[in-house]
């Protein structure tokens, strides 16, 4: 059990929690992850940590409802419990490069840069960070990114806030020596159209770049495999091997489909949770 | 005085059409005139060899005995102090190449049926009222176990039996390891697992769930700052095998692991009720032939598949699963198809399974495991369509514990090495044993060797 101790909306479907979980808290790195249940019959999601205070014993999650269980999630309170809580899951992100690190936020996805823009930014590295989103209101966490990177650049695909279109496009002007400048190393962290996007913009450019893949999971220790997605031709369970991976060597293709493997079913539960009252606890 | 029969009480069973669509128990276990019958034919032998047959070495003819002469408490008692868990392994051990293949009667006739005196004994034990099973723990050195399958448990009650405070940490949100994600519901109920469990918590034994050594706490912190004097490592063989053949990625293909745990742990067969679900098309194959091949196509029949197939390179005479599931999924309508040997998945424009192609075997010399081998004959390669490809090819050790703890010496396959006839590994008081130890094998093996381990930490935090 894992007490919600904070709780604020970041936008209309997105949730930022600040949960008790001191010894998730003390062991986790960047990158990394959690799986939680929030009911008896729930099923088991992986969230990303997105950031950590060890002396506090807090972990914060950003939670955007897209299906039935991050809404029951997106339904508690301070002061109530998430069920189940483990953590932490998968390979802490590794940085070997050294430099100027981009790390590219798509929607949701931005809250994950939090604690890993900070950790490259003490260990002496120039780090910017690309936030975009379709409209303003839809930038997230802009104050706190700002704290923890040396550029924070905002894009929006209307052009209500920052730049006037898509995070690739404003990537290819850093690339091409603008603002920041070019980056030595791009992490992309959002939805998967995004990441490919940003895969492609960086491909045969000489800039190393990882992606964070969300594949469905189960138990996120390696025993199910349902996390498997190809990368370089090998297949690799992104629970343990990752979440992390080149993105040049990604089968997005696979990955995606993959994804879409419960689609009908993922309705069917979800239009459950529309038709009668949310009752977490009970099924 | 013993009573000659030659065959074994009959087990009441589950008719199979009407079993092999619902989740209930297949085998109905013997009531208490069936068992004091069975306990009779047992020939109380000077020199028992059925005990050697046994992992655990539950003093089996004193407990049928006591079937026998109606003392059932008795018979509980018996069995108790020798296996922490009777009523799980009455339901799963392979009693036929254990203690009733060592049985005396089974020379001439039927051996005794052990396996099903002792889950009679136990589920006469669960519906008696509850008697106060508490020890005192009241020994200084405090015992951690990861894992708390059956090894972990079986390890956890022999060690609180003896004195020792004990914590299991487990990685899901229920314990139970892989009786509770891979054994079904129809061969081991999850409130006969509860019940286990239960008896445990009421010796003293603490048990955390969601919590992964290796990633949550480390085994320094554990043996470190936690106090920890001695951990016990049964963290099992979880790591599913896939065949490398091109198309197992593709939607519609599961290891049996992922399957199994989302019918069993999270309740895929429940869905809507449940929040998982589990893609079951009209025909599903699945790649092996051992119990959990058998409990995959089994739970396969049972979440709607039309047609349930086991696709196996040998022939029924190498496959390792129990004789009493192959018996059970034919009468369940399972279809079999030996010396069968998968090549390649194949799936349709949208990226799903649409067939299974397959190449046909015949046995030649015997290889390095003693079985025939089988070899591919040439040019019979054809296509079985099929909705669903389950793998239950095998598992290996999660490796997980390993990158995180120094150490911890390993071999090529994963397993954790341990030093000759002991449990104890490579770093000091830290022991292993079951699947982690030996890789993938059986829920009575893990649980004889953390009985065993069990005295050896008793034995090293004496000495």
């Amino acid at each position: 059990m894992a007490k919600i101790l904070e709780k604020r909306p970041l936008t209309p479907i997105t949730k930022l929690y600040k949960v008790d979980a001191p010894l998730v808290a003390k062991a986790a790195k960047p990158g990394q992850f959690v799986i939680v249940r929030v009911r008896d019959g729930g099923e088991r999601i992986p969230l990303t940590i997105a950031d950590y205070d060890r002396d506090g014993g807090t972990l914060t999650i950003v939670v955007q409802e897209v299906g039935t269980t991050t809404r029951l999630l997106g339904q508690l309170e301070v002061g109530e419990e998430i069920l189940d809580l483990v953590g932490p899951l998968g390979m802490p992100l590794e940085i070997p490069v050294e430099g100027h690190i981009v790390g590219i936020g798509g929607g949701f996805g931005a809250a994950a840069l939090l604690c890993l823009m900070r950790e490259l930014r003490r260990r002496g590295d120039t780090t910017t960070i690309i936030n975009g989103a379709r409209e303003k209101d839809l930038l997230i966490l802009n104050e706190e990114l700002t704290e923890v990177c040396d550029n924070l650049e905002l894009c929006t695909d209307d052009g209500s806030a920052g730049f006037h279109g898509f995070v690739t496009e404003r990537l290819a002007q850093l690339i091409e020596g603008d603002g920041p400048g070019r980056p030595d190393m791009v992490v992309a962290i959002g939805p998967m159209p995004m990441m490919r996007a940003v895969t492609e913009t960086t491909r045969g450019k000489d800039i190393p770049t990882l992606v964070s893949l969300d594949p469905l999971m189960i138990d996120g220790t390696g025993m199910c495999g349902g996390c498997r997605v190809t990368v370089n031709n090998e297949v690799k369970f992104a629970c343990v091997d990752g979440p992390f991976f080149d993105a040049h060597q990604v089968d997005f293709e696979e990955a995606v489909r993959r994804n879409k493997m419960y689609v009908k079913q993922e309705a069917e539960s979800k239009d459950r949770t529309d038709c009668r009252k949310l009752a977490v606890g009970q099924v | 005085m013993p009573v000659k029969r030659v065959d074994k009480t009959p087990m009441p069973e589950r008719d199979a059409v009407l079993r092999s669509h619902d989740f209930g128990e297949v085998n109905e276990g013997y009531g208490i005139a069936h068992a004091q019958f069975e306990a009779e034919r047992c020939l109380r032998c000077q020199d028992p060899i059925c005990i050697d047959g046994c992992p655990v070495r539950v003093p089996i003819p004193d407990f049928v005995h006591k079937v026998a002469s109606g003392d059932m408490r008795g018979a509980a008692e018996v069995l108790r102090s020798s296996n922490p868990l009777p009523a799980v392994c009455g339901r799963v051990c392979p009693q036929e190449v254990q203690c009733e293949e060592q049985c005396s009667v089974g020379i001439r006739f039927k051996p005794v049926a052990i396996g099903y005196l002792e889950r009679f004994v136990a589920d006469w034990e669960m519906a008696q009222p509850p008697i106060d099973v508490t020890v005192k723990l009241d020994r200084a050195e405090k015992v951690a176990i990861i894992g708390s399958g059956p090894a972990g448990l079986v390890c956890a009650g022999e060690l609180a039996r003896l004195g020792y405070p004990v914590t299991i940490f487990e990685a899901l949100h229920a314990p139970g390891g892989v009786l509770r994600y891979g054994i079904p519901e129809f061969r081991l109920p999850k409130d006969v697992l509860d019940w286990e469990i239960d008896q445990l918590r009421k010796l003293g034994v603490e048990i955390v769930c969601n919590v992964i050594i290796g990633k949550t706490i480390t085994m320094d912190e554990l043996m470190g700052e936690m106090g920890f004097s001695a951990v016990f490592i049964g963290t099992g063989a979880g790591l599913p095998s896939f065949m490398g053949i091109p198309g197992e990625n593709l939607n519609g293909v599961y290891s049996a692991n992922e399957f199994l745990t989302r019918v069993n742990l999270m309740r895929a067969n429940d869905f809507p009720n449940a929040d998982t679900p589990v893609m079951v098309g009209r025909r599903v194959a699945v790649i092996g032939a051992g119990n959990t091949a058998m409990d995959t196509v089994r739970t396969a029949l049972r979440v709607g598949a039309e047609q349930g197939m086991i696709v196996y390179r040998r022939s029924d005479q190498e496959m390792t699963a129990r004789v009493e599931e192959h018996h059970h999924a034919i009468e369940e309508g399972v279809e079999f198809h030996w010396l069968t040997n998968p090549i390649e998945v194949l799936g349709d424009e949208d990226g799903w399974v649409s067939g299974l192609k397959c190449v046909r075997m015949e046995l030649g010399e015997p290889d390095a495991s003693g079985r025939a081998r089988p070899v591919p004959i040439e040019g019979s390669e054809f296509v079985m369509p099929v909705d669903n490809v389950v793998l239950s090819i095998g598992n290996k050790p999660n490796p997980l514990l390993l990158q995180t703890t120094k150490g911890l010496e390993s071999n090529k396959w994963g397993c954790l090495v341990v030093h000759d006839g002991s449990s104890e590994t490579s770093r000091e008081h830290v022991f292993a044993g079951g699947d982690a130890v030996t890789g993938a094998a059986t829920v009575i093996l893990a649980a004889g060797a953390g009985k065993t381990a069990a005295q050896e930490i008793h034995e090293d935090l004496r000495s």
